[in-house]
């Protein structure tokens, strides 16, 4: 198993920022979501985020939201999501899940921690879940030995953000903007500004994410992020695709511009 | 009941007591409420409870909101005997809280007028709010037409079509009504697309809350401003009947009416308190919106409440017939209540629903909301569990111009 602190300090060492994509689980299927994270892995992504499929997904834009929608509608359940870090992890890739925090509530924290942990997961991201309302999940983790990721946003006030990354292992997540998932025509410019005033606060690395589609833009980021966090933008090309494996030739394409990208 | 002093005051808004103290400082009612909600908009969460932490002791603020309520709403609304009704509830006297005479038609316009008075407070010049039957899209489209704010109304494409009447008469005051075709199509996936606006626009935007339900502090806004509801009650039926009522019943969707129905009576431990949520096509077709009586504890839309959601906490659609009640969450005071005993939830069909609608139409010449329906159903059958003796307040919410077009199809009119 891959582990965060093993990604970092290898793409430090590297001089570049590291990759990160995301795929919800059971998208295109439930097979294919596993060959899909493993085309991103092959071509370049040190770390992939297996989303849970929520069906109320309030932080998702329409990307996102069609592929979570379609995986739901397969019949997705969590254990097909472990299944799917189990296939991933097997990659080489550092495997977290993302997922909004009523299903972990609902299956069980200690649980959750526990058979993520054992499918060879390496932590969570848990864009819902607050600082004040975090210590249960936090604690369930540590026991089962799992990072606890957690986002910073550029309305974030230093005293939140301190909050928020005292809260983290692993990385940080920065929102690169204010809205929703999705690919956007520029990174924002806030994010910038949130990395540095995240770095007063912490030392874990910290990665940007929403908003990044381009090997351009994942080179812009680089400069100042420790990771580049990809999702929407694949989605879209799978979602455009005829089929799977069109869908897996045309993220592999991305992916390596990317990877080409963080290499500064 | 005379127009006489201000109808509300900053102890009207705080209602202290053993059940009714404000939640704590996470936003909690015991386990419930809190928030989970993306951390871009803590600041926004946090700008509006300070903002409104300072308006509701603001003399100011109080005499502005007080005047909305009583020039401009039409407060305080009247009680109603209705004892041809009530023959039908074993003879027990039913009383009526009459928000349905409010202007726009429903208790909605008591929550809109004071946040709309916040949101200038905030500096902001848009809002932004989710809809179901349409009642809450129309009183904050009537309150942004009146302070002159920029308003975008979610709401779902199957309520859109439902309640076709409430979407002309919201682009009518000016507003823009986006219909959401996501998910269910319903409340919920109003919500969702609301606050993915609100995310994304919160510099300028105040997310105009409509029901009790969501992250703090809007469970503890719209509870105080749908306050006024039971406070006027109480005080009125004191002077009509001599004394409280011995039960008060409202209808539960999120629950803000009877949240403002029930809280100044929360300390009265004589008066029982009967919420009634939609029970649909009944409990066993699955079909249904009873979140209190069959749900589970989870988390939807920020809160921490009962929720209707499947063995892996993904949401369970509801259904109604009434879609001011067709909702599968519930505001965190009620999970509260529920839990501590001090307020009781039932389940009321949308044929019992439909008949006490037609019934009170045909007894009393008063046309009800579908969703005040509900509470009127409930309160046929406490009427005749409580006996003859018995006093029951119901809280009309609102008026049924608006349910027409469902009404004429259900009874072939």
């Amino acid at each position: 198993m891959t582990t965060l602190q093993t990604v970092f300090a290898k793409a430090k060492a590297d001089n570049r920022a590291a990759l990160v994509g995301y795929l919800p689980a059971g998208f295109p299927s439930k097979d294919g979501a596993v060959a899909a994270a493993a085309a991103l892995v092959e071509a370049g992504c040190d770390v992939i985020e297996i989303g849970l499929p929520y069906s109320d997904p309030l932080m998702d834009g329409p990307t996102i939201q069609d592929a979570v929608h379609r995986s739901l509608t397969n019949g997705t359940r969590i254990a097909d999501v472990l299944r799917t870090v189990e296939g991933v992890a097997a990659t080489g890739a550092a495997t977290l899940v993302m997922t909004y925090w009523n299903p972990i509530d609902r299956y069980g924290a200690e649980r959750f921690a526990r058979d993520l942990a054992s499918a060879g997961g390496v932590g969570t991201i848990t864009p819902d879940l607050t600082p004040e309302e975090s210590e249960p999940w936090r604690a369930a983790s540590a026991a089962a030995g799992i990072d606890t990721v957690f986002l910073v946003a550029p309305s974030s006030t230093d005293a939140r953000i301190k909050a928020v990354v005292d809260c983290c292992t692993g990385f940080v997540y920065a929102a690169s903007l204010m809205g929703v998932t999705g690919a956007r025509e520029s990174v924002n410019s806030a994010a910038e500004g949130l990395v540095a005033r995240t770095r007063a606060h912490t030392d874990l690395p910290v990665c940007v994410g929403l908003g990044v589609g381009t090997g351009a833009q994942a080179a812009e980021v680089a400069r100042y992020a420790d990771g580049v966090i990809v999702g929407s933008a694949f989605i879209r090309r799978i979602l455009d695709a005829p089929d799977e494996a069109a869908g897996r030739t045309s993220i592999s394409e991305l992916a390596r511009d990317m990877a080409r990208g963080v290499r500064r | 009941m005379a127009n006489e002093g201000p109808i509300i005051t900053a102890a009207d808004l705080a209602g202290h007591g053993p059940h009714g103290d404000d939640p704590d400082a996470r936003g909690k009612f015991g386990v419930f409420g809190g928030r989970f909600v993306p951390e871009a908009l803590i600041p926004a969460l946090d700008e509006v409870a300070s903002v409104y932490e300072k308006a509701k002791t603001d003399e100011a603020f109080l005499r502005e909101f007080d005047h909305l309520l009583r020039t401009y709403a039409g407060r305080p609304t009247t009680l109603t005997d209705v004892p041809r009704f009530s023959e039908h509830a074993g003879g027990a006297r039913i009383i009526l809280k009459r928000e349905d005479l409010t202007h726009t038609g429903a208790h909605k316009i008591n929550n809109v007028l004071g946040q709309a008075l916040l949101t200038r407070r905030l500096g902001k010049k848009r809002v932004i709010a989710e809809t179901g039957a349409g009642q809450h899209g129309v009183a904050t489209a009537t309150a942004a037409a009146l302070l002159g704010l920029e308003c975008v109304i979610y709401m779902g494409a199957v309520d859109c079509e439902r309640q076709a009447l409430n979407v002309a008469r919201m682009k009518l005051l000016g507003a823009r009504v986006v219909p959401v075709t996501n998910g269910s199509q319903t409340l919920k996936d109003a919500i969702n697309e609301a606050f993915r606006d609100w995310v994304t626009n919160v510099d300028t935007t105040h997310y105009l809350f409509g029901t009790v339900a969501g992250p703090h502090p809007f469970p503890e806004i719209v509870r105080d401003f749908a306050r006024i509801i039971g406070v006027e009650a109480r005080r009125q039926m004191l002077e009509l009947t001599g004394r409280l009522p011995d039960a008060i019943c409202a209808a539960v969707g999120g629950g803000s009416n009877a949240i403002g129905a029930f809280h100044a009576f929360i300390e009265d431990e004589g008066v029982q308190l009967h919420g009634y949520e939609a029970a649909g096509r009944g409990l066993e077709s699955g079909e249904h919106a009873l979140t209190l009586t069959s749900g589970s504890i989870g988390v939807l839309h920020g809160s921490r409440t009962y929720v209707l959601q499947d063995d892996e906490g993904q949401t369970i659609e509801s259904h109604s017939i009434s879609a001011g009640l067709d909702y599968p969450g519930v505001g965190p005071e009620h999970a509260w209540l529920k839990d501590s005993g001090r307020a009781t939830y039932h389940g009321i069909t949308d044929d019992q629903a439909m008949s006490a609608f037609s019934l009170l139409a045909r007894t009393e010449g008063i046309i009800p909301a579908i969703e005040s329906s509900h509470a009127l159903a409930g309160a046929l059958e406490l009427g005749r569990e409580l006996g003859p003796e018995a006093t029951i307040l119901v809280n009309l919410s609102g008026r049924g111009d608006k349910d027409m077009g469902t009404a004429m199809k259900y009874f072939n009119l």
